[in-house]
């Protein structure tokens, strides 16, 4: 089964949630973290794994043999992302633009562009205890993060319960990471930025069909609004978690809520053998 | 001109929250929300909309099943898995189709063409602070950066046609795309971090991202009181990578009772968390008039 956690606004709990979950089935499953947040991942600071392997990750980009090139300029004018142009007798390559479709190189008549690799981060993974570990990295200044999300989720193990961490937002990195899971679980907060994100990614995964639910985090001195949204909406509220400055400081060291308050164990595996029955 | 950006890297650590504040202590500025996926500005700035324009980016490919002879010769040539065959029937899914256009090149019967993709909207906006330019992308859209250029293109506009001097762009979380095309050009990059792991991190990234792109940058420390050990950490990695540390936040749960009553911060009431923020922004104001004599 995969889970995915999602949130739309940042810094609502994301990692700690999907590190909780994680955790809580120590001993009771065999448990794969993908942290899909590749930008800025961070649930390694938390599960603490020894990383035993690391691999490069790249995108096809153009390259074009100037000695077979005719300058026709077809390449440029099937380049949805304006990412080649011929000007005269050269060829330029706007790498950053390019989405490695591969359509200049299948359609250039003369056979004279080959794709070659452009990395664009690494792929690192390990364990912990049990628990087997993976996240991407994204190299500083590269715009692209799609590509990346896709190397983390092709190690997908099935026989596992998947837990992947999505990136925050509601664009295609969201999507990119959240599609084929079977169940996921969205982290809010009990303000108006939470309830205002929440609806858009209610709908981006709704969009996808995976089944959904909430986990409030922070409560206590928001309003009651996400709450009134969530039952209107039939979504089931798995958990509220209250604002608590032992969790908040536990969390600024890297300690996951789980260990900082072991109760949470239990209530978290609850929410799991819940999942299970909806998804699995 | 001057633009302002406010970045993280890491999500939630008071951005919005910063920039609600300055639009009620900067004069003669223009507000952009340049996270246009899941932006938050318009909630405490109370907009009232002027203009609405669509923003067509890129195209998704559809296919017409009467010509379609089911060779299938899309499937294999397409990158983005966005196109299945089910019972007997091509498919194309158009939210991983990115509109590369290779299948309908290739396509003998001439099945398959590409359509404009409406991926969302922008807005011009009157406000109780000045003026506000800020957009809506689609649900699972791509191109974000390009919607922030856009947004960012009308606030230029409205600060040339308007004798304003000044963009505070309140910008995404991340390092990606969006993030690029928020602070490429901007003449201040205002990190928001906090002392915790996850805050840290990601702040070395981001800070990173924008020295690759030459952007100056200042940092402030959010809830400092949080973590006073790591807020120390955050001074010292600062003062070595000669990254001014321009404000220490203390924690005050009247933030998110502010956020409660739809209001800026500063706005809501008085306490030791806007006394900083006022600061800090006097010291901006400094560093700005600073860099504009050196030039």
């Amino acid at each position: 089964m995969i889970i995915s956690v999602a949130s739309g606004k940042g810094g609502t709990g994301k990692t700690t949630v999907a590190v909780s979950l994680a955790l809580s089935l120590e001993g009771r499953r065999s448990v794969q973290f993908l942290d899909c947040d590749v930008e800025e991942p961070n649930a390694h600071l938390f599960i603490k794994p020894s990383i035993g392997k690391t691999l490069p990750v790249f995108i096809p980009v153009p390259e074009v043999d100037e000695a077979t090139c005719t300058f026709c300029g077809k390449c440029a004018e099937v380049c949805a992302y304006n990412a080649i142009a011929v000007i005269k007798n050269t060829v330029l390559v706007f790498s950053e633009l390019c989405h490695g479709c591969g359509a200049c190189s299948l359609l250039c008549p003369e056979k004279a562009i080959k794709e070659v690799g452009k990395k664009i981060g690494v792929l690192e993974s390990g364990a912990a205890g049990n628990l087997q570990f993976i996240h991407g990295k994204l190299d500083i200044g590269q715009p692209m993060s799609p590509p990346l999300i896709r190397a983390v989720k092709k190690t997908i193990n099935k026989k596992r319960t998947v837990i992947i961490d999505v990136p925050p937002g509601t664009s295609c990195p969201v999507i990119e990471a959240t599609k084929g899971s079977d169940f996921c679980l969205l982290v809010t907060e009990p303000t108006p930025f939470g309830l205002h994100d929440l609806r858009l990614t209610v709908e981006t995964v709704r969009q996808l069909r995976i089944p959904i639910g909430v986990i409030i985090n922070r409560a206590g001195f928001g309003d009651r609004d996400v709450e009134a949204y969530c039952q209107k909406e039939n979504i089931p509220i798995l958990m509220t978690i209250p604002f608590d400055r032992k969790i908040a400081v536990a969390y600024s060291e890297g300690i996951p809520v789980v260990e900082a308050i072991p109760a949470y164990r239990q209530k978290f595996f609850e929410i799991f053998e819940r999942i299970e029955k909806t998804a699995g | 001109m001057k633009q302002l950006v406010i970045i993280s890297g890491k999500g939630g650590t008071g951005k919005t929250v910063l920039s609600a504040c300055f639009a009620t202590l900067a004069e003669n500025k223009v507000m952009a929300d340049c996270d246009v996926d899941a932006s938050n500005l318009h909630l405490l700035l109370d907009p009232d909309i002027q203009e609405i324009h669509p923003f067509r980016a890129g195209k998704k490919a559809v296919l017409d099943p009467e010509k379609c002879n089911l060779c299938g010769s899309c499937m294999p040539v397409c990158r983005f898995m966005a196109i299945s065959k089910q019972n007997e029937e091509i498919k194309i899914d158009s939210i991983s189709c990115e509109g590369c256009q290779v299948c309908s090149y290739i396509c003998p019967t001439g099945a398959i063409s590409m359509k404009d993709n409406l991926s969302g909207e922008w807005y011009v906006s009157k406000t109780k602070y000045g003026p506000f330019v800020h957009a809506r992308l689609g649900i699972g859209e791509e191109n974000s950066g390009k919607l922030v250029t856009e947004v960012r293109k009308k606030a230029r506009e409205v600060v040339e046609n308007n004798g304003l001097d000044f963009i505070i762009i309140d910008g995404p979380p991340g390092i990606g795309c969006p993030v690029i095309a928020s602070l490429s050009g901007a003449d201040m990059a205002l990190v928001v971090t906090e002392p915790t792991l996850s805050g840290i991190h990601d702040m070395e990234r981001v800070i990173q991202t924008a020295a690759y792109f030459r952007t100056k940058t200042v940092c402030c420390i959010n809830k400092f009181d949080l973590n006073f050990r790591l807020s120390r950490q955050i001074e010292d990695w600062c003062h070595k990578n000669s990254v001014p540390v321009v404000g220490k936040i203390p924690f005050g749960e009247v933030v998110p009772r502010s956020l409660a009553q739809g209001l800026p911060l500063t706005e809501f009431s008085e306490n030791s968390v806007t006394r900083e923020i006022i600061k800090m922004w006097q010291e901006l104001l400094t560093l700005f008039s600073k860099e504009a004599s050196r030039r």
